[in-house]
């Protein structure tokens, strides 16, 4: 299969979500310029991390508006799947793809290490391959990750099942000591109604590779490659 | 026209004052004399050191790129270059932490992108006063998130550093920046100036009345009115620096470049002079049409601005476009400023009229050089008397380590590199906290290791043995990792050089790391004098901070400090003499720093760090561990942190050094003696192990072995340290954080 990675000026993870998707995977992957205004055929698009136009104004939000956003978003409401990781997630908020926003962290400090999240629906494009109430343990790594969304918002959210991934502890349990920013009802990654857009803050492309630490993050790229594998 | 007063304000002396004019043929104009100063600083032309730094090892089959260009470079194997060097950033971070620490990042990654590397790794070296001090929780902060600001935006991974709490540091914090970039060896590209009439383009962020005198300000001491240098802080943008490092990279593939500079200390000045410089020509430009962001700027201030994420270019004649359309792709304009010219001058005009004229010559090779007067301080006799019969310690061992850990030298450094993203660009193999900073090589199998270190006590109380001992530690680290060390590159810190006791420790430390990076075969690839660090005539430990970069030819062999299993036997290679002058132990239990550093012997230390790439290299260790701040058992302890409860069980001899039994222990358990690596190995490789050591002529004893959850060390039989391992790794994981919080509460 064929990715989409959108590079805006200022994606930093630009690279490694490509090397992760080539290299580790073995799939096709382009970048493709924030000014283009063609996927180039890709099955999957990924927004990947960093601080797109200098997250200046507020994160991600500058980026709604780069061409390439346009058809992005005509992708996504063909159903093709989306994710958006980290700067990607807040960029797809800030887009409106995806409902809520993003406050500064609770210790108003940023904030790189591993954490656990929780796999709390199999149902979008990125988690099928992975079980309910499995623990992955992936990095994050930002300032402003403190998901937030008005009671109703947060109401719905739960009631259509649209939160994926909740921080918690080794063993899945959630707390307050295991939410690294403060996040509404611990949400870590959520998708939309439709179901095949994604946005979560950890990182899955950083463990790919057991050089690096880990390798849970690659349940969720390959839950991808799966879903457009010919049967 | 420049009278008394011009030349002081401008740092200029009476006697340089002469020079300028006889270079000159002519009294030089305001613009002139603007330039001669920020060219004939301290920052800029090593006045003071160059006569020392000329004496350091520099060559070797390993060495691409030596001193004088933006960065050093080495070769790495498979055609490629790992590009580095350390910077300074101390005067500004004191003034203004945040945009200090923040722009010393942007500047240090400028210089490596410069030379067409694609930077791949920072580290940074920090000093502040002490912990509970007023003023170091701000100046902290400020320098940690300056550094997270800049680093995380731009996309480049904090891997390692280290940071220490020193009174002496109180008035002047250090923060000595380091960066590393790979290139292909065969596309290092030079900030040089050649071909007549070749195009001078300038890109970047507009010029602004920002850092005006940077270069100045960090060539003097501090006083009570250094406040008011603030307007001289640069602000960085790394949102720009991260389109310039892409846009600049993607440049170089064009062939169209014949040279590239970033505009750093003494901005537009320095770059237009020392391209010239080194290509052998001359370059005019006119300064109206630098992009400025101010109105009214004269060419003073354009010529002397120091703001940040500004290149200069030259570029193939015929050319143009292709580096235009680049810039314009990232929504950058690279604008023609001015020509490369064959007379040898920096030409200067503004909307066409002659506002300055200089021969290159004068900015650069004939830039003073002084051999400033050098006496041996006399507080030396006094501080390196080390009585240790006059010690008494009561604590127990245990209560002692806990303590250790705790301070902040030896605690974690969590609080800061968990705000630094370092794992972006995936490639970051050791996490920091557990030794060298390691990164891989994407598209090859190898792996480079980098350590930052100095001990600041130990330059105080010896600076020759000081700076030794820094460069051993530092590839020390790198070869416990598992590389080989190949490479140095230097922050040399010190106080006001026109003192002749601080000349005196600048040359012996000079001096001791020649010594070191000669026997250890890690020659000098560049690096950064950082002088007047004084504030009210007091003047910092001598602090060479020492970077060394190694090789890893497998990923996969690479080591880290944590014991990796339960049953596996520990062995001391090296020796323990119990040596305790300016430990950590003697500082936390006894207050005091005095005595004289660890006795090094280059040789030997040689002989460890081939021997610990051998067992790397043919798997035969599962971890290891130097032997620094707070000796044998912190080290002992470090290595089972992070491993979910590995404990050990340990048992050295005792050490005679002073007539009481309790000091003999805290000799053995805390004395920092170099050259000392503990190793963990599986029963049934024990033996080959030790005969790798005495092959290499290494000291090797097996201590003890891993397992339990408690660590337990016993000094000459009688069990000195019982601790569950949970315990010491609580005493040591948050002691900066929590220092914090105790006192706001």
């Amino acid at each position: 299969m064929k990715f989409a990675v959108i590079v805006f000026p200022g994606s930093n993870c630009d690279q490694d979500a490509h090397h992760a998707a080539t290299a580790v995977l073995g799939q096709q992957a382009e970048l493709i310029w924030h000014k283009d205004s063609d996927l180039k055929g890709a099955d999957a698009v990924i927004l990947p991390g960093g601080f797109a136009h200098g997250d200046y104004l507020r994160t991600g939000a500058m980026a709604r508006f780069s061409p390439v956003m346009r058809e992005v978003k005509a992708f996504a409401d063909r159903g093709g799947p989306v994710i958006g990781i980290c700067n990607g997630f807040q960029v797809l908020l800030e887009s409106g793809l995806l409902p809520g926003a993003m406050l500064r962290n609770k210790e108003l400090k940023y904030r790189c290490e591993f954490v656990n999240v929780r796999v709390e629906q199999t149902d979008t494009p990125f988690t099928g391959g992975a079980s309910a109430g499995q623990v992955l343990r992936i990095p994050i790594g930002h300032g402003e990750g403190n998901y937030y969304a008005p009671p109703e918002a947060l109401e719905r959210l739960e009631a259509n099942r649209q939160v994926i991934f909740r921080y918690c502890a080794p063993d899945g349990t959630i707390s307050d000591a295991s939410n690294p920013n403060g996040s509404l009802h611990a949400i870590a990654g959520i998708c939309n109604e439709r179901r095949n857009v994604v946005g979560m803050m950890p990182h899955p492309e950083r463990a790919c590779e057991p050089a690096l630490g880990g390798t849970d993050g690659l349940v969720i790229l390959e839950s991808i490659v799966k879903a457009f594998a010919p049967a | 026209m420049i009278d008394q007063q011009t030349l002081e304000r401008h740092g200029i002396k009476p006697d340089e004052y002469d020079r300028i004019v006889s270079f000159m043929g002519r009294e030089p104009n305001l613009t002139e004399l603007g330039i001669f100063s920020v060219m004939w600083s301290e920052h800029c032309s090593y006045k003071s050191s160059r006569v020392h730094l000329r004496t350091l090892p520099t060559d070797g089959p390993q060495v691409l790129q030596g001193p004088g260009e933006n960065a050093g470079a080495i070769d790495i194997g498979e055609g490629l270059a790992a590009v580095f060097k350390i910077e300074s950033h101390n005067h500004p971070s004191f003034i203004e932490p945040y945009q200090g620490a923040a722009t010393g990042v942007g500047g240090i990654i400028r210089d490596i992108f410069t030379m067409g590397a694609r930077p791949i790794a920072l580290m940074d070296s920090l000093r502040f006063g002490a912990l509970d001090a007023p003023g170091t929780k701000r100046l902290l902060e400020g320098v940690v998130a300056g550094i997270a600001g800049y680093g995380n935006s731009i996309g480049i991974p904090t891997v390692g550093g280290e940071v220490y709490f020193e009174p002496s540091y109180s008035g002047n914090c250090l923060v000595n920046v380091f960066c590393l970039g790979i290139a292909k060896a065969t596309d290092i590209i030079k900030g040089v100036a050649s071909g007549v009439g070749n195009p001078v383009y300038y890109v970047g962020a507009k010029t602004g009345r920002d850092g005006i005198h940077g270069a100045t300000m960090a060539s003097a001491e501090f006083d009570d009115k250094s406040a008011e240098k603030r307007p001289a802080v640069q602000v960085g943008d790394p949102f720009m620096e991260k389109l310039l490092l892409e846009a600049c990279l993607e440049v170089m593939k064009t062939d169209a470049l014949v040279g590239i500079q970033d505009m750093g200390a003494a901005g537009l000045t320095c770059s237009t002079t020392e391209m010239g410089s080194r290509g052998g020509a001359g370059v005019e430009i006119d300064t109206a049409l630098v992009p400025q962001r101010e109105t009214g700027m004269t060419p003073y201030e354009i010529m002397l601005s120091e703001s940040q994420e500004r290149m200069l270019l030259v570029v193939k004649r015929g050319r143009e476009k292709d580096v235009e359309s680049v810039f314009d792709k990232w929504d950058l304009h690279a604008v023609h400023i001015g020509d490369v010219t064959d007379d040898g001058m920096l030409r200067v005009r503004h909307h066409g009229e002659l506002v300055a004229e200089i021969p290159n010559r004068a900015l650069t090779d004939e830039a003073p050089v002084y051999r400033r007067p050098m006496a041996r301080p006399e507080y030396l006799d006094e501080v390196q008397q080390l009585d240790l019969d006059s010690l008494s310690d009561r604590d127990s061992g245990g209560q002692t380590l806990l303590r250790l850990l705790s301070t902040g030298n030896i605690a974690s450094k969590q609080w800061l590199y968990r705000q630094y993203d370092h794992m972006v660009q995936t490639n970051t193999v050791n996490l920091p906290g557990v030794g060298a900073g390691v990164v891989r090589i994407k598209g090859t199998d190898r792996a480079l290791a980098m350590s930052l270190d100095c001990n600041g006590r130990y330059g105080y109380l010896d600076p020759r043995r000081g700076a030794m001992l820094a460069v051993a530690e530092a590839s020390r680290n790198v070869a416990c990792a598992g590389a080989k060390p190949l490479a140095t590159t230097n922050c040399l810190n010190f106080g006001n050089p026109e003192k002749p006791g601080i000349m005196w420790q600048f040359g012996e430390a000079v001096a001791g790391l020649g010594d070191a990076c000669r026997a250890l075969d890690v020659p000098i690839t560049g690096g950064n004098v950082s002088l007047y660090n004084e504030t009210d005539g007091k003047a910092i430990y001598p602090t060479p901070t020492i970077g060394v970069v190694g090789l890893l030819e497998h990923v996969d062999r690479v080591l880290t400090r944590r014991f990796a299993h339960s049953g596996d036997v520990i062995i001391l290679l090296g020796e323990s003499k119990g040596e305790l002058g300016g430990s950590e132990y003697l500082k936390t239990v006894h207050d005091m720093v005095r005595g004289v550093p660890p006795s090094l012997d280059l040789a030997a230390e040689r002989a460890l760090q081939a021997l610990m790439v051998t067992l790397a290299t043919r798997r035969l260790v599962h971890s290891a561990h130097d032997c620094s701040d707070g000796g044998l058992a912190v080290a002992l302890a470090e290595c089972t942190f992070g491993t979910a409860g590995i404990g050990a069980e340990v048992s050295i001899g005792s050490v005679p050094v002073a007539r009481s039994p309790r000091i003999n222990a805290a000799a053995a358990l805390f004395g920092e003696s170099a050259s000392r690596v503990l190793i963990s190995t599986s029963t049934d490789t024990v033996t080959e192990v030790l005969q790798q050591a005495a092959k290499a002529g290494v000291p090797a004893q097996v201590i003890g072995e891993t397992g339990g959850n408690r660590l337990r060390i016993s000094v000459g039989g009688d069990i000195e340290i019982d601790v569950a391992a949970e315990e010491a790794e609580r005493a040591w994981s948050d002691a900066i954080g929590r220092s914090f919080v105790r006192r706001v509460a």
